[in-house]
Order: C-alpha cells, then sequence, then structure tokens
C-alpha cells in the first residue's frame, strides 16, 4: 500500500476562534430542539415484536385444548442452565377427552431467573408445545415469583394453531383401524 | 390603594422586599433545574421528564395533561426528595467548613440580588424610578463584590471534604474564577466609561446604564451589546466561566474529577450548592441584559416609555405605575429567562475545554482583548464626548 501523505491544513484565525463552529453546533441542536421526538413511551408504547423474537418460555395448548406436553423431558436434558424441571405424570383415566394423549407433565416448572433465552427447549420439543413467546418483562418481588409454574405457563402460552392434530389422528387410527 | 404599605416601618418594608425577591429567585433556580433537564430532553429528541403529577391538577381535563408533560410537578418531586434524604456528613470531613460551604455559596448567590434592579415605573413627574431592592450607585461593583466571594464556597468545600478530588476541583475553581474575573471587569469598563460622561453626575449603577440605552434617535436607542459587541462577547464569556458552565465546566468535570467540589457532599447541602449556581446565572444574566441588552426596553430602539405610551392608546390604566412595574419587570424577566435558555442551550451543544484551553483562552485569548477593547473605546470615548 502506498502511503499517501495528507496534508494538514492549519486551522484559519476564524477556526482558531471556535466561533464559526460553536455556531454551528448550536444551529445543529436547536434543530433537534424542535424536532419530534424519537423514543418510545415505554408502559403506554409497546414496541414491535419482530417475528421469531425470543421472549419468556411458555406451554402452548393444541386446538381442543389440550395439554400438547407429553412430558418426555428432552427440553429439561437440553437446557443450557438447567432451568427446566419437570415431574412427570400419567393421564388419569376419567379424562375421556385426553384418553390417547400418552403421558403429561405432573409439574413443570422454568426458573426465569436461570433461563437465558436461548431458545433450545422451543427447538428440541418433539410435541410443539414449548414455545418462546413475546412477553419480554419478566419481574417479581422474590425468588418464588420468579418461577413460571404449569399453571403459569399455559395461562401466558395460550393455544397456538396446529398443523398436525396428533391426538386427534391416534384416536382415529384406533378406532378405525389403521389405513396402511 | 397601597398607601398602607408605606405606613410599615422600613426596616419591616425592606425585609418585606427581600423575602418577595428570595420567593422568587429561589424556585426560579429550582425550576431552571428542571429546565435543564427538559431542554437536555429535548435536545437529545426525548420528552424529557413528563410522569410526576398531583391528583387534583391530573382532574383539570386539558391544563392538567400539559403540565404533567411539561413536567411541572418533577420539580416538587425532585426538592421534596432533596429535603427528605438523609443528610449525611463523612467521618473523615472538616465538619465546621463541610457545613459551611453550601451557606457560603448561597449567601453571596442571594446577595447580588440586591444590587440589580429589574424594572422601572414612572412616577407622577414622568421621571424613571428604577425598581430594586437597592438603588445603590455602586451597583456593578457591589455585584462584583458579592459574586466573587462565591469562589470561596468552592475553595471551603474541597478543603473541607478532605479527599483529592474535591480538592483538585476548588483549586480549578479558585484558578479559574480568578482568570476570568480579570476581563470581566475589563469588558463592562467601556459601558460604564461611555455612561459617566464629563459633566454627569459618576455612578455604578445599572439603572443609569438602561437610561442610557433608552434615549431616542439612532445611536441612543441602541442597545449596548450592539454598540459594544465585543465587550458583550467578552463578559458573556466570562461569564459561563464565572458560573462554572458548560463548556467552562472544568470544575465540575464528573468526567475526571467525579463530582469535584461537591463530591462529598448529599442531600440538601448538595442542592444549595445548585440553587447557588442557578442564582448566580439568574443574576449574572440580569446584569448581562441590563448592561449590553437594554434592561427592561422590549426592544432595540423602542424604549419602556414608547412602549407604554403605545399601550396607552387603547389600554385606559396603561400609565398606571403598577402596570408599568409589571410590564417591565415582566420583559426583563423575560430577557432573563431568555439568557438561562441560552446557557441550556449551549450546555448541550459544546464539549467541555480542556483545563490547559480554559487558562489559555483565559490568559492568553480574552485578557489581551479585553485590555485592547478598553484601550479602542478608551480613545473614541474620549474623542466622541470631549
Amino acid at each position: 500500500m502506498a502511503v499517501i501523505t495528507v496534508e494538514r491544513k492549519p486551522l484559519t484565525f476564524l477556526e482558531r476562534t471556535y466561533l464559526p463552529q460553536i455556531a454551528g453546533g448550536l444551529k445543529t441542536t436547536f434543530k433537534h430542539l424542535i424536532a419530534p421526538k424519537k423514543t418510545l413511551e415505554y408502559p403506554e408504547q409497546r414496541p414491535a415484536i419482530p417475528v421469531g423474537y425470543r421472549g419468556v418460555p411458555t406451554l402452548v395448548k393444541d386446538p381442543n385444548g389440550r395439554e400438547k406436553c407429553v412430558s418426555c423431558q428432552l427440553c429439561e436434558f437440553v437446557c443450557p442452565p438447567k432451568a427446566i424441571r419437570i415431574t412427570p405424570g400419567e393421564i388419569p383415566a376419567d379424562q375421556a377427552d385426553r384418553a390417547h394423549v400418552e403421558k403429561g407433565p405432573q409439574a413443570f416448572d422454568i426458573d426465569m431467573l436461570r433461563c437465558i433465552y436461548c431458545g433450545l427447549c422451543q427447538e428440541v420439543c418433539p410435541e410443539e408445545a414449548i414455545f418462546l413467546q413475546n412477553q419480554f418483562s419478566m419481574s417479581g418481588y422474590t425468588r418464588a415469583e420468579m418461577v413460571n409454574h404449569k399453571d403459569r405457563l399455559y395461562e401466558l402460552g395460550g393455544t397456538l394453531p396446529d398443523a398436525h392434530h396428533k391426538w386427534d389422528k391416534k384416536k382415529a387410527a384406533e378406532e378405525h383401524g389403521n389405513a396402511h | 390603594m397601597f398607601d398602607f404599605y408605606f405606613e410599615i416601618p422600613l426596616v419591616i418594608r425592606l425585609i418585606l422586599q427581600g423575602l418577595a425577591v428570595i420567593m422568587v429567585i429561589f424556585p426560579i433556580a429550582g425550576a431552571c433545574s428542571m429546565a435543564e433537564r427538559k431542554v437536555a430532553a429535548w435536545i437529545q429528541d426525548r420528552p424529557g421528564p413528563n410522569r410526576a403529577t398531583v391528583p387534583w391538577v391530573a382532574w383539570i381535563p386539558f391544563l392538567g395533561k400539559f403540565l404533567q408533560r411539561l413536567g411541572v410537578f418533577h420539580v416538587m418531586a425532585d426538592g421534596g426528595k432533596m429535603m427528605f434524604k438523609e443528610d449525611s456528613l463523612p467521618g473523615h470531613v472538616n465538619k465546621f467548613y463541610f457545613v459551611l460551604a453550601p451557606i457560603v455559596a448561597m449567601i453571596p448567590a442571594l446577595t447580588t440580588v440586591v444590587a440589580v434592579p429589574f424594572g422601572a415605573y414612572f412616577d407622577a413627574a414622568g421621571k424613571l424610578i428604577p425598581l430594586g431592592l437597592a438603588p445603590l450607585d455602586i451597583g456593578m461593583l457591589a455585584v462584583f463584590a458579592v459574586s466573587s466571594l462565591g469562589v470561596y464556597s468552592a475553595i471551603l468545600a474541597g478543603w473541607a471534604s478532605n479527599s483529592k478530588y474535591p480538592f483538585l476541583g476548588s483549586v480549578r475553581a479558585s484558578a479559574q474564577l480568578i482568570s476570568y474575573e480579570l476581563s470581566m471587569t475589563l469588558a463592562v469598563l467601556p459601558v460604564f466609561l461611555w455612561v459617566n460622561a464629563p459633566g454627569t453626575e459618576g455612578t455604578m449603577g445599572f439603572a443609569r446604564v438602561v437610561e442610557f440605552q433608552s434615549q431616542p434617535g439612532l445611536l441612543g436607542g441602541m442597545w449596548f451589546g450592539f454598540l459594544m459587541p465585543i465587550s458583550a462577547f467578552i463578559f458573556l464569556v466570562a461569564l459561563f466561566a464565572e458560573t462554572n458552565r458548560q463548556p467552562f465546566d472544568t470544575v465540575e468535570s464528573e468526567s475526571d474529577l467525579v463530582g469535584s467540589f461537591h463530591t462529598e457532599y448529599g442531600a440538601f447541602k448538595w442542592g444549595l450548592f445548585f440553587v447557588a449556581e442557578y442564582s448566580h446565572m439568574i443574576v449574572g444574566s440580569g446584569v448581562f441584559m441590563l448592561l449590553f441588552g437594554g434592561g427592561w426596553n422590549p426592544l432595540p430602539w423602542v424604549s419602556l416609555a414608547t412602549a407604554v405610551e403605545f399601550l396607552g392608546t387603547f389600554l385606559s390604566f396603561a400609565h398606571a405605575p403598577l402596570f408599568v412595574g409589571i410590564l417591565s419587570i415582566a420583559i426583563f424577566m423575560g430577557k432573563v429567562l431568555a439568557m438561562i435558555f441560552f446557557f441550556m442551550w449551549v450546555r448541550w451543544t459544546l464539549p467541555r475545554f480542556r483545563y490547559d484551553q480554559v487558562m489559555k483562552i483565559g490568559w492568553q485569548k480574552l485578557l489581551p482583548l479585553s485590555i485592547a477593547n478598553l484601550l479602542f473605546y478608551a480613545i473614541a470615548i474620549a474623542l466622541i464626548q470631549k
């Protein structure tokens, strides 16, 4: 690379008085003074959440209102900070609408003080039951408050559209015999 | 209708007047700290503090919301916080001088107001009577003498804090204030040379200066800011340095001195330093406006008398002394507040000078300039006034 020597011009008299630069600066700041404000007034105005945003992890239900999670514990094992703790459980026999669901979690706790919002749980879930959705502000006064239990996780997650209807298909296959 | 007031003994009357002026300056100083936050926010494209409100004001449909957005109640919130914070006294300080310093800061800041007239009215004979706490003949001298005492508060605070940064800050403060005081004094001399024409009664008072700026004619109605732009400029720069405002904020430079002389202070004592700084700014702006900005005259070449005469054509009470007094005070306060806005505008525009630059500007640029300026005007005035 050739070295290009840039001639450094000595400051002119006006520049040495600082005054034209000060006037220019005052002009710039005055423009900003009267310009429309660029900030978002947070609690009232919320930012637009981009697609694929990883917020607080939540559990979702299928369109029939059944838990999707089958407590396979893959998310618990993959979770890098070990924030997820699942107690697996059986489906009670008296719930007819869940008869074909294999299993369900008895307890499902996500410790939000540990969670790093990496989204591995969502990625690993074979049942598409856990999603990192749009909620980004999570706060509480105690450590206990910062642990999301199962009911809270479902409350946050709601119901997402489902393309597979796995349990409906399983039920139909059992009732009408396998098509294959 | 105000005869009862003049029957009160003089001492009580003066105390009442003094309290009235302090009751105006103190809240303005508080409001300035708010305005500072607001102007900073606006310049940085933010809306600024706009949340605090008081229920019974919030109920007013439009105005309540407007005042809340303007952040008016944050002044009270700030002040209240300052009052109720723990007033801690560090163990390593010299307690007597530590407590004395903020008081020493406040006294000169509020005392200088005494010599500054802030309005005027015309008596029955049509003579202009300035409104002020003490219509002193030594006005300018009194302001200079008392306001320069303010540096003692910085020195005391820095020394009594018994720690490194406050000490460095106070050393800087004393050096800076002394350097710029010289140019400031030399810059106002041409004004008083011009005002004290041969054959007239000598005075250093402000009222005469303003009277000189309210004469008829092209030259008479010209404010001294136009007549002596270099003087006005030097005075303004020195004023920025004297009040420790940006770009001469080296005294307080939080990036290299933590907080300088008020590092060890908290709560109300800390607040007093800032009320003192703003009071200095208010009085300094007032002095600048009296000397170079036409005082209580609304516009260049439009004196208060002309304005009152014009208003008299459609307002029956325009010539009442009370109305003229309030009008002149309003005009003067408007100018002073505009100056304070300018202070804030500059603060959020310019970065701070390095300390060696401050000294260089003070001693090698402003001082020779002010001496040359004084010589030029001394010769010019001698030739004109003969």
